[in-house]
């Protein structure tokens, strides 16, 4: 049997009808084809997943799609406007915080929120809030330097 | 002057990448998509009695269920042993028996969950130290009558896909006048590349019998002539499009899961069928890097001058070993490490065992013997009283040098690169004790790397000038994060001086994009990059020829700059790229010539065949990066965890096309590497793989960073593009070793096995104290 939920994703008011059983994921990648949010893991592990809900940083991959009901939703898609990117996405570009990308969009999502909630993070803060955030390429150093620079432009709120 | 070579560019598909634009081959959605499973085996060696799938086949929502006698033919890149589904054995757990295509995943899952195999177990080898014995259970019977390429070596009726000799001058002698002689050995286990991106395939055939497949491939046209050649078909019937690719690191550069989704596929009528591996899957099923026993014995000078050295390298190949064989080759044509040394005996061995298939992984073979080789010259210095920096100043190649092949060497950027780093680790600088229980010491290691291919692998480029003088490229060396479509980019822009935002680079559609052999081997920059680089010229010398005829003065009196053909002498005879892109139109109404199209094809010059007894031969590899690391580590004496502190790495570049680029290779090469030393492992049990997901397989987090201080040093490759080499390999190579290195400066206790971990650190303490 499946569920009626209403949520708001990327600013824009959604209902539809899931199976209880489908995760968040699955939902946002088949039946939204919002399909930013990677599954690296499927297991909660690698964060390639990560999406905001309600401001928070959640692995989507374990979270049910019927949890959504009632709570706001931001993925990769809706952090720029389509014109505008956000400064993180800059701040990634310039500082080649990036190889294959696979990672890329829940690193941002993550480090979205970070600075969403502390505005000037050390770069331990940095530190713990990607630690759920697995990338192979990169070796890290750059992806901190990339929210570093963007915090000190007044990327946080 | 360069303008665009040697800028640090932005990469070309950042925007892409950062607004989760980017395509992956799992973001594909196709009308009518059906979704497959595999059943795999649960015995690491047994015979296949019988297969039903009858209850399988009722379900519903059942498309099609194959098993291996549906796809009777054997494959492989260097030693045809593969079948994509086994046939008659099985030969390590997780081996496809069969597979499912259906409506949905779960039902797919249903439908494998109900097929049913007898086995009868067969005895097994897990090591290949027990799989070279003459009474060992053979795992290829047939292995004599494998195909296989001529530089691979098969030993018939035995476990071993390939032994490669190396005998240069001579080693018997060498150790009779060699002061001392010491013998050390090493273990590398099990390792997987981890890339993060899962691994995907779907396959569709049209009406016509066209088979389309998309995969997330390092190596389009190597999968297209593997999957041709397989499944009996022309090349001009199958086209591989290669997505976005979320990482490789050398594990998505063979065939896997499209030779599964191609025979279903031809099956469904015309649907198009998607198989999708689960972390789990991609630890077991796809390519991970063999282990490796290394039995090295050197013979040195009391001047730490090293005179003779006998290598045996055992590989664990795995249960198929068509790529694998080729890993043990370049461990055997790099036997030596980076040294000098004139008598070699060296034997670089490719066992069968019943464990996950051996494949490529980043820098293959190298990383495995530099753990070995870097950790026994440490231990050869300090039995003789010699400092770590020294015996390899004394004994690295040089200029005028040979190689462990007999290779003269020019333009050998060693030393600078060791003395960069013993410059910025502070190598003369100690401070061991730390305070009570944190010790503190400083390692090096030197790496060096060729590509491992065939000679005469060639790759090639399209340049097409559009009717605006923009530009689209057209390349299949694929961008895996690497960073080439930048690179690529930026060595056209150089060229035909169009800015890097006015080239559009296309790459992987083996229908639309030019030949290239694989991107793998650290060989995009130079060998595509050469490629482009002809091209490039092919498009310019056209639009000089053609403006020569305009102007009516010769070619030679003209040149490109800033997007015009403009005379040397006469700056008022110039006309822009974008006026002769479609050909010339001449006085009198008429046209010649007709659009632009560069074309630019490139095989690295030279490259010959060894002495298959000795191994000996003049050029047997396109070039040698050469680079080093240093580490220093803090070691807690108390729970034996080792921190890295800190890694100055040092390369020879050649030409860094794109420094920073360069420079975030390298980041990324000791990150993984550093993952590699500390604690990435296979747990594997009796064939069975323990540790299959990121819970208990930990590669490296944002906490596990060190201090990085990156250098590039410019000898340039005199046949590469402005003097380029590649480099994303070697980055990893020297890492693990230094960090064994360190750990044994900080508390004299050699971990000859990686991973180092906190358990064998502080064994080694306790015996030590002993």
């Amino acid at each position: 049997m499946k569920h009626k939920i209403r949520f708001t994703i990327n600013r824009e008011v959604k209902e539809i009808e899931v199976e209880p059983n489908k995760t968040l994921l699955k939902m946002l990648r088949e039946d939204l084809d919002l399909i930013g949010a990677k599954e690296g893991c499927g297991a909660g592990e690698c964060g390639a997943c990560t999406v905001l809900v309600d401001n928070k940083p959640v692995n989507s991959c374990l979270m049910l799609a019927v949890e959504a009901d009632g709570k706001k939703i931001i993925t990769i898609e809706g952090l720029s406007d389509g014109i505008n990117l956000d400064l993180l996405q800059k701040s990634f570009i310039k500082h080649n915080a990036l190889q294959c990308g696979y990672c890329t969009p829940g690193m941002i999502i993550s480090a979205r929120a970070l600075l969403d909630r502390n505005n000037n993070p050390s770069e331990e803060d940095i530190k713990e809030a990607l630690a759920g955030n697995l990338c192979r390429c990169t070796g890290y150093q750059r992806v901190i330097d990339a929210v570093l620079d963007a915090a000190g432009k007044g990327g946080g709120k | 002057m360069l303008k665009y070579v040697g800028q640090s560019e932005a990469r070309v598909d950042g925007v892409r990448k950062v607004t989760g634009f980017s395509r992956y081959t799992d973001d594909l959605k196709l009308a009518g998509m059906l979704f497959a499973k595999i059943k795999k085996s649960p015995y690491p060696h047994a015979k296949i009695l019988k297969i039903d799938t009858s209850k399988a086949e009722k379900l519903p929502g059942v498309k099609v269920i194959i098993t291996g006698k549906d796809v009777p033919i054997r494959v492989g890149l260097y030693l045809e042993d593969k079948t994509f589904l086994a046939i008659d054995k099985v030969r390590f757990i997780g081996e496809p028996v069969a597979a499912v295509a259906a409506e949905s995943e779960e039902i797919a899952e249903e439908a494998v969950s109900l097929i049913e195999v007898d086995y009868e177990e067969l005895p097994a080898v897990f090591d290949p130290l027990e799989g070279i014995k003459p009474d060992a259970p053979l795992i290829h019977e047939d292995l004599g009558s494998y195909k296989h390429a001529s530089i691979i070596l098969p030993v018939k009726g035995t476990n071993i896909s390939n032994h490669y000799k190396i005998r240069k001058g001579d080693a018997e002698k060498g150790f009779k006048e060699a002061d001392f002689v010491f013998e050390n050995e090493f273990y590398v286990p099990h390792i997987q590349h981890s890339a993060i991106e899962n691994h995907c395939a779907i396959a569709q055939v049209d009406p016509e019998g066209k088979i389309t497949v998309w995969a997330g491939c390092q190596s389009p046209y190597a999968v297209r002539r593997t999957l041709a050649t397989a499944f009996n078909i022309p090349l001009n019937k199958i086209r591989i499009i290669s997505p976005a690719i979320g990482g490789g690191f050398g594990g998505k550069a063979g065939t896997t899961l499209e030779g599964i989704v191609i025979p279903l596929a031809q099956k469904v009528n015309y649907r198009p069928v998607k198989l999708n591996f689960k972390r789990e899957d991609i630890f077991v099923n796809t390519f991970v890097r063999q282990a490796m026993y290394a039995k090295i014995k050197t013979g040195v000078k009391k001047n730490g001058r090293i005179v003779a050295e006998e290598n045996k390298f055992y590989w664990d190949g795995g249960a198929y070993t068509e790529y694998g064989v080729n890993i043990a080759r370049a461990g055997g044509y790099a036997s030596t490490g980076p040294y000098d040394i004139p008598n070699v005996k060296a034997d670089s061995i490719c066992v069968y065992t019943n464990h996950p298939v051996g494949g490529p992984y980043r820098g293959f073979g190298m990383s495995e013997i530099h753990f070995a080789i870097e950790q026994n010259l440490d231990i050869v210095a300090y039995r003789i009283g010699m400092d770590a920096v020294e015996i390899r100043r004394k004994n690295a190649l040089k200029d005028g040098s040979a190689t462990v092949t007999g290779q003269v060497l020019e333009n050998v950027g060693l030393m600078q690169c060791l003395n960069k780093v013993t410059e910025d680790i502070e190598w003369d600088k100690r401070e061991r004790r730390v305070s009570k229980i944190k010790y503190r010491g400083k390692g090096i290691a030197c790496m060096y790397k060729a590509p491992s291919m065939p000679n005469n692998v060639g790759s090639s480029a399209i340049v097409k000038i559009n009717e605006d003088g923009t530009v689209n490229l057209l390349v299949t060396a694929m961008d895996l994060g690497q960073g080439s479509n930048t690179v690529l980019t930026q060595i056209a822009a150089e060229v035909l001086t169009v800015p890097i935002s006015q080239i559009s680079i296309m790459t992987g559609d083996t229908d639309c994009t030019p030949y290239e052999w694989q991107t793998v081997a650290s060989r995009t920059t130079y060998c595509c990059g050469n490629s482009v680089k002809r091209a490039a010229e092919d498009a310019k010398n056209q639009m000089l020829r053609l403006a020569s005829l305009k102007f009516g003065i010769s070619e030679e009196s003209l040149e490109l700059k800033d997007r015009q053909v403009i005379s040397k002498r006469y700056p008022d005879k110039k006309v822009k790229i974008a006026d002769l892109a479609m050909g010339l139109t001449m006085p009198d109404g008429s046209g010649i010539h007709g659009p632009i199209i560069g074309r630019g094809a490139f095989i690295p010059p030279d490259v010959k065949d060894t002495d298959k007894e000795t191994g000996q031969g003049d050029k047997p590899v396109a070039f040698w990066t050469f680079g080093v690391q240093a580490a220093e580590v803090e070691v807690d004496i108390e729970t034996g965890e080792v921190k890295v502190l800190k890694i100055a790495a040092a390369y020879d570049a050649g030409k860094a096309i794109n420094p920073e680029l360069v420079c975030a290779q390298i980041e990324g090469g000791i990150v993984q590497g550093l993952g590699s030393a500390l604690f990435e492992e296979m747990k594997i049990e009796k064939g069975k793989v323990l540790n299959p997901s990121f819970v208990d397989y930990k590669i490296p987090t944002v906490g596990d960073v060190p201090e990085m201080k990156i250098s590039i040093i410019e000898n340039p490759e005199p046949t590469g593009p402005w003097g380029a080499r590649g480099i994303a390999e070697p980055c990893m190579v020297p890492t693990a070793p230094a960090i064994a290195n360190a750990v044994f400066d900080a508390i004299g206790c050699r971990i000859n096995s990686l991973p180092i971990t906190a358990e064998k650190v502080l064994k080694a303490i306790k015996s030590k104290k002993k």
